[in-house]
């Protein structure tokens, strides 16, 4: 499965057939800073993912000042 | 999981309500939320005008996304802060936005209107890259807002933005500051009305609006904003959220309903006009004045301090330029 992820934008591979939450565990991410992104559509951490999904992981968080 | 409203499927969990939600709706709950802040807040009226200070990121462009799906007037203006190919990106966004949508966007460049840029700024003055960019644009979309004839400024502070700077403030009992953190301060003293109508919302709200909504938003983060003190308080906050989901919520909303009576007169100080550009401040300058000053290598007043003593002179830029043991060095 190829996780996108950005800031800085890299591509892993990783196992599927898992819950989202799993993967997101794996790479240690909090997933209430993240936007999960499958096909297009959000997705949530309980959805299951397969071995030929392909995500992007975008994090929400940003730093400007105020 | 299943969507709290039609049982749908859902795409997004907010669970500090216990709750999630379907593409279809969450737009509607998300709406329903700012429509919340502004009454509450009593932000503005239908017939006000609204400059929305955009970036190009999800937030401001969210925001104004909603105002203008509820019918207010709303212009956007955006700051051109001179920071290379993320500006240019960040702009661009913003012209593509408010083209979708037959909005108007003001343009305001910060080297063109006062003389520098924010990479220029974080080098040669004496407060952070960050400090610099916020009083910059504080000062920019106030002017920006008065000029025009606007009567609110309103800006795309979300729920985790508002807390982490409580956070901040609280731990170093900045009550000055806190007397002032409210989603709405009216106008005042040539300061235009600013109004925060996402503050009961969270970035990942913020950010799966924007997406729903199909918003072409700036997903990168501004290349200057490594070791940001504002991101390290939202780190400490999402740790504590994590375990115990809701607690931004009510730090801030605490603080709102609760807290802030306690700190109302923290922040009476006699303002007078700043002697460069006029805009009222506590001091002989204004903070924007002083900081642009050292920036350009200028001396404020110069042209006042004909005839005087070197003393005297003296005396007058040690108020102008502050050490910058007090701001700190910016990145570089």
């Amino acid at each position: 499965m190829k996780v996108r992820l950005r800031n800085p934008d890299r591509e892993v591979e990783l196992h599927g057939g898992r819950p989202i939450r799993e993967v997101l565990a794996e790479l240690d991410v909090d997933p209430d800073t993240v936007l999960v992104i499958r096909g297009g559509e959000l997705v949530t951490r309980h959805e299951n993912v397969g071995q030929d999904d392909e995500l992007e992981i975008r994090p929400v968080i940003s730093g400007g000042t105020v | 999981m299943k969507c709290k409203r039609c049982q749908g499927s859902a795409v997004i969990e907010v669970r500090r309500h216990n709750a999630a939600f379907c593409k279809a709706c969450f737009p509607h709950v998300f709406t329903e939320q700012v429509r919340t802040a502004i009454r509450r807040f009593d932000m503005f009226e239908p017939t006000d005008s609204i400059l929305v200070a955009v970036s190009g990121g999800k937030d401001s462009l969210a925001l104004w996304d909603v105002l203008l799906g509820l019918g207010y007037e709303a212009t956007g203006l955006y700051l051109g802060l001179g920071i290379g190919g993320y500006s240019d990106r960040s702009h661009d966004a913003s012209a593509a936005f408010a083209r979708s949508r037959g909005a108007e966007l003001r343009v305001v460049d910060l080297a063109d209107e006062y003389g520098y840029d924010i990479p220029t700024a974080g080098r040669k003055g004496s407060r952070s890259t960050c400090a610099v960019c916020g009083l910059s644009k504080r000062y920019a979309f106030n002017r920006a807002a008065a000029d025009g004839g606007f009567d609110v400024i309103a800006t795309g502070h979300n729920l985790d933005d508002e807390a982490a700077t409580l956070l901040g403030n609280t731990l170093r009992w900045n009550t000055d500051y806190i007397a002032r953190q409210s989603p709405a301060l009216p106008a005042r003293d040539g300061m235009v009305k600013k109004v925060k109508p996402l503050h009961r919302l969270s970035e990942l709200e913020t950010a799966a609006y924007a997406f729903l909504r199909g918003i072409d938003y700036v997903v990168e983060e501004c290349p200057l904003v490594a070791g940001n003190t504002q991101l390290r308080y939202k780190n400490a906050m999402n740790t504590i959220e994590a375990t115990s989901p809701g607690t931004k919520a009510q730090f801030l909303f605490g603080y709102l309903d609760r807290g802030m009576p306690l700190f109302a007169g923290h922040d009476d100080v006699a303002l007078a006009p700043c002697g460069s550009c006029g805009q009222h401040t506590t001091g002989r300058y204004c903070a924007f004045c002083r900081a642009r000053a050292q920036i350009l290598g200028e001396r404020l007043g110069a042209a006042d301090r004909a005839g005087t003593d070197d003393r005297e002179v003296a005396r007058w830029l040690s108020d102008e330029v502050l050490p910058a043991e007090i701001y700190g060095r910016a990145e570089v």
